[in-house]
Parts: C-alpha cells; structure tokens; sequence
C-alpha cells in the first residue's frame, strides 16, 4: 500500500525541512520526501494548507491502566493521544499495582500491541510500589522494554536512595525522570503558596518544595553522572538551575506541561476543581518564564502529565479532589493558539520540543520525515478551530483545565506506521 | 432594604451599607433578648438547615438558638449522624436538602469553598458559618457588634489580632471586615503562624506584641490550632504564653479603655489567662450573647422577614 502527502509544508527540524513538499509512504515507511513526487498507484492525499509535521511525543502520560481502568484504559489514553496529535507516548508506572517489575512492563507492553492506536513505552517506577525504599527490578524492566524510570506522583525522598538509584539505573543508559516535590515542605498543600492560597484559605505548595528537589537532583546526577530528566517543572528558579546545570555541560533535560505554559495561578478564581494539579498553578511570572525558557531552549519538552480523572473524583471539595488536568488532546492546539499563531514559536521549533527533544530525553526511538524511516506523521491544520467542550475528548476522562476554551488548529490525520488512526480530525478505529 | 448579596460566604459579600444594617437591626434584637418570652414570629414556617461538619458548640447553637427565636423550623444535620458517614459527597448532600426546599442553609465545613460548593447546587441563600482555614464572616459580625457596643463606633478603632493568623477563618473574616468598616486591623503573631502572603490582608503585621500593645483599643485573642499545624510551631507552651498570652500586666499595657476578645473556645493559660479571661475588660461572654442577636439579623434580613413588618 502506499500513500502519498501531497503539497503539504513539510516541517521537521532534525531533517531541515521546511517547505512545501510531498511525502511518499510505502509499506508502512517513508521512501522519498520531495517535490513533485511521482507514484503511480498510490492513493493521493491533498495536504494543501496542511503543515505536515514527525510524530509527535508526549513522555508524560498518566494511562491509569492497570487498576483504574474507569479513568483510562490503554485503548482509549492512545486514541485520545492520536486525536490530540501523538504517535507515541511514555506512560507513568504510577497505575494500580505499580508498574516496578518486568512482568507488568510486558502487561503494558502486550495490552498497547493488541489494543493501542499509538505507540507505547512504559517508564518503571524506580523504588519498589513506589514507596521510596529500595530499587525496582530496573534490569529486568529494560529488558521488557521500560524506557526510564520515575516515581512520578511523588518524588524519591531520600537523596540517599536516588543517589544509588541514579548510579545504578546509568548502567542501562536509561534516564532518571524526576518529579521534584519535598513533601516535608509541601505538606497538605493544593495550591501555590501565595497570595491566591492566602486569599483562598487553602494550603499552600511553596515554590522551594520544587525547587530544592531540583538542585539537589541536579547535584546528584552531577554525582553519578546518571541522565537526568526534571518532569513538570513549574516555577521561574526551577529553571534557572537547569540553565545553570546545561551551562555545565550536564545531562539534564526538563519538561514543562501546556497548563503551566497557559494558565497561572490568577486563574484560579474559584474552587475550580479542574485547575487543581500538583505542581501547581504559580504566579504568571513563572508562567512567563517558563515561556521564555521554552523560546530559549532550556526547556527541552513540551509533555501534557495527561491526568485522568472521573467526573465525581473532581467534583469534590477543593482539598479532597485528585490532582491533575487531562492533556493529550490540547496540548498541539494550545501550542498553535498560543506560540507558533502569535509568531513566537516556528513549527520547525514545535518539532523539537514535542517530537524530537521528548524522544531523546525518554529514549524513544528517532523519527523523522527521511526515507527510511517508519511512516510515524503528524498532519495539521492550523486553521480548524477547536471549542473544547465535554464533547470534544475522546479520552475516558473530561477532567481538562482548558474546558470551554476555543482553540486554534488541530490534528487533522495522523499516521502510525504508515496505518491511519486519524482521518479528517476523526480517531479511525 | 435587603441585603446585596444572597448569599453571606465570605465579608466580599457584603459591603459597609450591608454591614451597618446587619448591626442596627441585630441592636433590636439584643432587646429582644433581654425579655422574658425571647421569641419573634417573624419566620414562621421557614426552614432552616444547620450543616455542620464539624464539631462545633457555640457557633451551631448560636445559629439554632436565633432560628428558634425568630419562630423558623431549624433542623441540625450533622456530619456524625448524616449520610457523609455511608461516604456520599458535598454536592449530593446538597442537591438531597434542596430537594426538600429548605429556606436557608448554615453551613460549616473542614474545607475551604465548602458554601460555594453549595450555592452551585442550592438555590436557596447559604450564610457560611466556617469554611477550612478560610473566613468565618458571621464571627466577624458579632465581633463588630461587640466592638461597637464597646465603643459607641468602629471607625478608627485599633484591633490587634493576636496568634495563629494563618490557620484562623476568623481572621480571614475579621480583617476585611474591620477594613471594611475603617477601622485598623494590626495582626499579630510569630511568622511560624502567619499566612504565606501577610502582606496581601490589609493588615499591619507586627511580630512583636508588647510593642503595640500600647496602641491597641482591641486586643483581639486567637487560639492556636495545633490540630492544624503539620509541625509544632513554637518551642512550647510557655513561651507562647511569655511572647503573645495575654496576662494582667499586658492588660495593663493597653490603654485603660482597652477591651480583651476572644471567639473561644479558649486555651486558659496559653493565650489568655484566666484573671484577663474573667475580668471586666473580657468581652468574651458578650461575644457570645451579641452572636445570637446578629444571626437573627441576618436570616431576618436574608430571609426577606423585613416584608413580613414582624421585626422587633
């Protein structure tokens, strides 16, 4: 079978391509990007006004699979993420048991073959069940395919334990992804400590619970000479010490979410439940700072932290709801509403921090828009608007802080493969 | 004239019209009060609901009490008894009451936004009668009363607010409510006890009692919630009570017409001592009797009673 993108702008910046061009598909894998292309026989799709983009990535996703399969499932969390636009995506061994052994790596592996729209690659957690007390089977978890390893939901505690974590998960190459978060510090907080938890009379979450996290993890991976990934990072110092650790020639990546991107904490003017994520909202200074790290490359990843959670999980007081927005499905619209439509962000730039720096950071495998290379495409139309209602979302879960927004442009197809799993904007199968 | 918000959750409710009129009406009140038959027609056959999910003595039986002198149905619903225990939520608690058409709901909870919460679900008006560590905005009415009786005034009044600021709905109230009414609230505690952004209130803050002491009409006691606090926040006991209790030489520090408040329950010994608790400058007890009168001026005035002409 072979398909050919016709008259799409090609953008792709590890291949340095941006122009106008056809992509010729066949057997599932890129032959010839190019002008003009000729193939008789295949099925010719018009990609006029269409920007025609490398899978996209997203390394930070909550699939709730096994345990809490009434949030998401790995069928529906990969179909939300083909409709938001991703071709693949690493899932958090957060789920009910924990994923920390080789054995439930292979359930997730198994459950994406037989019934994912995308790719999966699970993260194993790095302490057994995630209690912070003694290393995971991590070998064993590589060998089933685990592609790094966190304790994302809460971070390690002990610098001890994630020093001889870090030492030993660097025998496998893998990356430490860490969820930076001192719960001595962060107590029973909900939102940033400030002036919206004075006003609110809500536990605050001070910007120092991340912050000393990241020194100290950054010190550590200095230590043990271990990859380093800083998962969510929320606040304008946070950032700073990436900077600083980069400068020193560390291997440190980080990621930053589309809602701490988008929203502060001044949009927190009721007891919205939606807008309740751990790290929290801060302040729009750190709003904009992790904007402007984005635009000056500090931050490596754009990564959605795509929480699932059921209507009545949320609709709790403030203090007792779970944390956590969905993210798979706004996260390439908000981008294009908010960097690449304003003039801030180039496309070519969208394909690093959601394609290439994302899949280098977790150890996904490369992809890019060169022959010879699997058929993992992203097509989008930067013109559709998207009215992000309950309707919209084809994940389980409709928990998103960007409900009731109208966005600018939208996945329009996707290929996995060289296989459709979005056909003019609709999840195909 | 009514009142300009339906709902009372927080002083951001009500404006210093709505503040005045909830203190002149609730002064007929206090008349009532006085009489040997304590009790108004006024909302017969109104119902109104005590949610309580919290312990609470005063603040519960102050509200049951005005709903009884003002002839309303009062019914107590609280967390022990009720369906919170079999695990249901707020918001069906609250669609099951509005189901059987009360008139008003009083409500306390453990949690911030608990009344708001409500008001999605109800129609009827929600007083908030305590959310979390949040406001408290009725304690702060019958604290202005208090205040005023006291002094004839609010305006330019001097109230330090002494202790644990950060874990108290009461101040949460208290400070704009004083704001709202000219006067200056000072807060007054070891930075351990104060709220992250202190400077946001419309506070003075000061760390130091004994300095202002001097300066102060009111002294205003707080009780320091150690249930709240995730770590003790002061070395001991005693020496809280050495750098913020209120004893009888602090007493003497103030002006001599300088009164001593406290919305209880309170920590004898640790706060306040029991010779200031107990002396004549103690507003304590008349807090208490000013609070029945104020929450009957406001399901009056809430609950539209003015029309009825029935008032005192």
């Amino acid at each position: 079978m072979a398909l050919l993108l016709k008259g799409g702008r090609v953008v792709d910046a590890a291949a340095e391509l941006d122009a106008v061009l056809d992509v010729l598909v066949e057997d599932g894998v890129i032959t010839g990007v190019g002008e003009e292309l000729e193939a008789p026989g295949a099925e010719v799709i018009d990609c006029a006004e269409k920007v025609i983009l490398p899978g996209l990535a997203d390394i930070h996703v909550h699939l709730r699979e096994p345990g809490q399969e009434y949030k998401e499932t790995v069928a529906s969390g990969t179909r939300a993420a083909a409709h938001g636009g991703f071709t693949a995506i690493a899932c958090m061994p957060n789920t009910k048991p924990v994923c920390d052994s080789g054995s439930k790596v292979r359930f997730i592996v198994e459950r994406a073959a037989a019934e994912g729209a995308v790719r999966v690659y699970p993260i194993g957690a790095i302490t057994a069940g995630q209690a912070g007390e003694q290393l995971a089977e991590i070998g064993d978890m590589v060998a089933e395919g685990a592609v790094a390893f966190s304790d994302d939901g809460h971070g390690v505690q002990s610098a001890g334990m994630t020093r001889v974590a870090m030492d030993y998960i660097k025998r496998f190459g893998a990356p430490l992804i860490a969820h930076c978060e001192d719960e001595s510090l962060a107590g029973d907080g909900v939102v940033n400590e400030g002036v919206v938890s004075t006003r609110m009379g809500l536990p605050g979450i001070p910007a120092a619970a991340e912050e000393t996290m990241v020194a100290r993890d950054i010190a550590l991976a200095e230590l043990t000479g271990c990859r380093l990934h800083l998962a969510h990072l929320s606040t304008a110092r946070s950032l700073e010490l990436v900077r600083e650790a980069k400068a020193r020639g560390l291997a440190v990546t980080c990621e930053v979410t589309p809602h701490h991107l988008f929203l502060d904490e001044d949009d927190l003017a009721s007891y919205d439940t939606k807008l309740k994520m751990n790290p929290p909202l801060r302040t729009a200074a750190d709003r904009e700072a992790l904007v402007a790290g984005l635009l000056d490359g500090t931050v490596d990843c754009i990564a959605t932290d795509h929480a699932p959670h059921a209507v009545h999980e949320k609709e709790l007081e403030f203090e007792l709801a779970p944390n956590g927005t969905t993210g798979l499905e706004t996260a390439l619209s908000l981008v294009n509403t908010h960097l690449v439509a304003t003039g801030m962000l180039e496309w070519s730039a969208v394909t690093r921090v959601m394609c290439h720096n994302p899949r280098s950071a977790a150890n996904l495998p490369e992809m890019r828009l060169e022959a010879g290379f699997p058929a993992d495409i992203t097509i989008v139309d930067p013109e559709a608007r998207v009215e992000v209602s309950a309707e919209w979302f084809v994940s389980k879960s409709r928990n998103s802080a960007f409900l009731g927004q109208s966005l600018l442009g939208r996945a329009s197809d996707v290929l996995v493969g060289g296989v459709w799993v979005v056909r003019k904007g609709k999840v195909v199968g | 004239m009514p009142l300009s918000s339906k709902h009372i959750m927080t002083m951001d409710d009500l404006n210093a019209e709505d503040i005045a009129l909830i203190l002149d009406t609730a002064e007929s009140f206090s008349e009532v009060n006085q009489r040997r038959i304590k009790k108004l027609p006024t909302l017969r056959g109104r119902t109104i609901v005590n949610l309580f999910f919290e312990p609470s003595t005063r603040t519960r039986m102050s509200f049951e009490i005005a709903s009884k002198r003002l002839s309303a149905d009062g019914v107590n619903f609280t967390a022990s008894s009720s369906a919170t225990v079999k695990g249901e939520t707020l918001r069906d608690t609250a669609k099951t009451l509005a189901a059987m058409a009360c008139d008003m709901v009083i409500v306390r909870h453990k949690y911030a936004g608990a009344p708001q919460m409500l008001a999605e679900v109800m129609d009827c008006p929600i007083v908030n009668g305590g959310d979390g560590v949040h406001q408290h905005p009725t304690q702060a009415l019958l604290d202005l009363y208090t205040m005023r009786q006291s002094f004839g005034k609010l305006e330019g009044l001097r109230v330090g607010i002494v202790g644990d600021i950060c874990h108290s709905r009461v101040a949460g109230s208290l400070v704009p409510a004083l704001n709202k009414v000219g006067a200056t609230p000072i807060i007054i505690g070891p930075p351990t006890l104060m709220p992250a952004r202190s400077d946001i209130l419309g506070a003075e803050v000061a760390y130091d009692l004994d300095e202002v002491l001097p300066t102060l009409d009111v002294t205003y006691l707080l009780r320091v919630q150690f249930e709240r606090a995730a770590r003790m926040p002061f070395p001991s006991n005693r020496e809280y009570a050495m750098l913020y209790g209120m004893n009888p030489a602090r007493l003497a520090a103030m002006p001599s017409h300088g009164i001593v408040m406290h919305p209880g329950p309170m920590n004898r010994g640790v706060e306040i001592s029991a010779d200031v608790a107990d002396s004549p400058r103690s507003m304590i007890l008349d807090q208490v009797e000013s609070g029945v009168a104020v929450r009957m001026a406001i399901m009056y005035l809430m609950l539209g009673g003015a029309d009825s002409g029935a008032a005192a």
